[in-house]
């Protein structure tokens, strides 16, 4: 990293010592960035923004939060009742977790339509399927400190999950819990853990950040940058264009806050909760959903445990299923289809998930998880040996193509000269 | 595999498919506090606790409300003062280590009606009569179903028996409810004069329990529209200060 001359003094002295500013003024401001990123790049920043807002708001309401079977559902309501503009701070916490969710799942299927994931960016990838894993374990735990209904029968559903290890799973369920059921001692470290975590997400963030910015970021065309003429410095083009992004999604997100904060929650999360009545139906937040689905469509219970984590550890080796050239789903005409087919496919799975397991909801789902696994297992393998991607740009500024008909990508690469 | 499975049947067989009767059916109604720009009518909600006074406190506690809360309702600090003075609360220990009793200030919340959930069951025929602070909220379309379950007490259908001790509710899940039917019409006599068919007196305490279970929702609202008018102009500044700096940008 080259030191930077800066004109005021003292930032020199500290600068020398302690490069911080140029620093930041490598990977901040000058930090080239390809210049014909889509708003479907504003979804990093916002999730950044969003793991933000979460800690700041969480740190706020543990400070009122009791932590105790006894307590805490009414230390929630004393938060929304009693609290200076507690019913704000628990209400952005509760909706900016779905919020937060909703974004870096926006982020993940971009990554997956512009070979985000490809050489030279699989570490970076897979930090953050780490980040994703983390979060989930986080949002989980966060859910069952209201103790609520919904929050007491979730984990008890999700914890028993675990009984399905053979052999030691029931003893390892009884020290998840710290007892014999879910009770003060399971709640107690949960609130722990969902205090700690945040923070080792952050860590993982800084990690995902710096893969990043290693090779820079992917664009839409998914070819390297050749040159300056392909980039634009970070700041201020891309902070302003991040900038403007966050200022939609505080709008989207303040509506929900302020008109309907209730929406993506269950009403049964407003009965304290009772171990000896099981609410009408168990569902989990909705962003769990499409993973409750792949859970219940195996008869199995050790299987249907499997095939959820298997959703995910097939994240993991996506980089080496897809082992196609070229990154961007624009170049790949049988790809593109597929990808589309892949997001409804979730968008069922998320919806069966919702649904009681019974009848054709049970068939559907089971449709549903097989395709979503022949998808990453046999068709992007597959297709990579299969397909004829259509030809590709020489740079981002200069688009000639190497072949083929120069209609082809006439649409992806507009007729601007360097 | 047995919890899980002892789960899941719980599951299936409390949910409302496998209850005998089917599903309740919902009466809809306007609410002043329905839409991101509603309000509490205020003398409603001041009939509506005048009804759960008379009616609903015998048997419901109201946990979460202090006295203090109903300057909500419109009620100045004396009028708070009187109201809460005609409850006593236990309170203690004092010197001498015993528990004593005394009139109720505006910092106490509503005394519960029973001791405790046992003594709850002991005096309701084995059905522990709700705390209904949060009720509202705490059942789908809130409203609507506390209107309706008020109001839907009629003749059960000549093929179901209706069991010693259960009444038949046409928008209860399951149709049989521990709770008699609480509203006939003119149970109460209103301070304004206003109507007390049992229809009227249900929506205002549907007026009453959308505030106890979210005092704060008019504050929220208002609040939401200020920072929604300053989001959307955020965002059109931020977007013409974006297209000024990419201005020079060729493609």
């Amino acid at each position: 990293m080259s030191e930077k001359q800066f004109s005021n003094p003292a930032v020199r002295w500290i600068d020398h010592r302690l490069p911080i500013f140029s620093f930041l003024n490598h990977e901040a401001n000058e930090y080239p960035t390809p210049k014909n990123l889509n708003y479907f790049w504003n979804f990093g920043s916002l999730a950044g923004i969003s793991l933000v807002v979460m800690i700041i708001t969480g740190i706020a309401l543990s400070m009122s939060y009791t932590a105790h079977v006894d307590y805490a559902f009414e230390s929630v309501e004393r938060i929304m009742r009693d609290v200076n503009h507690g019913w704000l701070l628990r209400y952005i916490h509760m909706n900016g977790a779905s919020f937060f969710f909703i974004v870096v799942f926006i982020h993940i299927f971009r990554g997956l339509y512009y070979g985000s994931y490809k050489a030279p960016r699989e570490l970076l990838w897979i930090l953050g399927v780490v980040i994703l894993l983390l979060m989930m374990a986080t949002a989980f735990m966060g859910y069952v400190l209201p103790w609520g209904q919904m929050s007491f029968w979730g984990a008890t559903v999700i914890t028993n999950l675990f009984s399905a290890i053979p052999g030691v799973g029931e003893a390892i369920v009884t020290w998840l819990w710290g007892g014999f059921s879910v009770d003060n001692p399971t709640l107690n470290r949960f609130f722990s853990l969902h205090f700690l975590l945040p923070f080792v997400i952050v860590g993982v963030v800084v990690l995902h950040l710096v893969a990043l910015h290693r090779f820079g970021s992917n664009n839409p065309l998914g070819i390297d940058t050749k040159g300056p003429q392909d980039t634009l410095p970070f700041h201020p083009y891309y902070t302003i264009k991040d900038f403007f992004g966050l200022s939609v999604f505080l709008t989207f997100f303040a509506a929900a806050v302020f008109f309907f904060p209730n929406f993506m929650g269950h009403p049964d999360n407003y009965i304290p909760a009772n171990a000896l009545q099981t609410p009408a139906h168990i569902v989990p937040e909705w962003y769990f959903l499409p993973f409750y689905a792949i859970l219940r469509a195996v008869p199995d219970k050790l299987g249907g445990v499997l095939a959820m984590f298997g959703a995910i550890a097939v994240l993991f080796i996506l980089p080496w299923l897809d082992r196609s050239p070229v990154r961007s789903g624009r170049f790949r005409p049988i790809f593109k289809i597929f990808f589309w087919l892949l997001l409804a496919d979730c968008v069922l799975l998320g919806y069966i998930g919702a649904m009681p397991a019974e009848g054709l909801y049970v068939l559907v789902g089971r449709l549903a998880t097989v395709w979503y696994f022949v998808h990453f297992l046999v068709i992007l393998p597959v297709l990579s040996v299969i397909e004829t991607p259509r030809p590709l740009p020489q740079s981002i500024s200069k688009p000639i193509f190497t072949g083929g008909g120069a209609m082809a990508g006439a649409a992806a690469a507009p007729k601007e000269k360097v | 595999m047995k919890k899980l499975l002892c789960v899941i049947a719980a599951v299936l067989f409390t949910s409302p498919v496998f209850a005998a009767g089917g599903g309740g059916e919902l009466k809809h109604a306007e609410w002043s506090f329905d839409g991101p720009l509603g309000t509490f009518d205020k003398a409603a909600m001041q009939r509506g606790f005048q009804a759960y006074r008379e009616v609903c406190s015998g048997c419901h506690s109201l946990n979460y409300i202090a006295f203090r809360n109903l300057a909500d309702l419109g009620y100045n600090a004396d009028e708070i003062k009187a109201i809460a003075s005609e409850y006593e609360v236990e309170d203690g220990p004092n010197d001498e280590g015993e528990m004593f009793m005394r009139a109720a200030v505006p910092a106490d919340h509503f005394p519960a009606p029973y001791l405790n959930e046992n003594a709850a069951r002991a005096a309701n025929n084995g059905a522990y009569p709700l705390d209904l602070s949060l009720i509202f909220k705490a059942r789908p379309n809130g409203a609507d179903y506390l209107y309706s379950l008020l109001t839907s007490y009629v003749e059960a259908p000549s093929h179901m028996n209706v069991p010693e001790g259960m009444y038949y509710n046409a928008a209860y899940s399951g149709n049989m409810i521990a709770m008699p039917q609480p509203l006939y019409g003119d149970d109460i006599e209103y301070a304004d004069g206003s109507d007390s068919s049992a229809d009227a007196i249900a929506k205002d305490l549907v007026n009453f329990f959308a505030w106890t279970a979210e005092p704060a929702m008019e504050t929220r609202k208002r609040t939401g529209v200020a920072v929604l008018i300053f989001l959307v102009l955020l965002s059109g500044l931020s977007y013409g200060a974006m297209r000024f700096i990419w201005a020079d940008v060729k493609k």
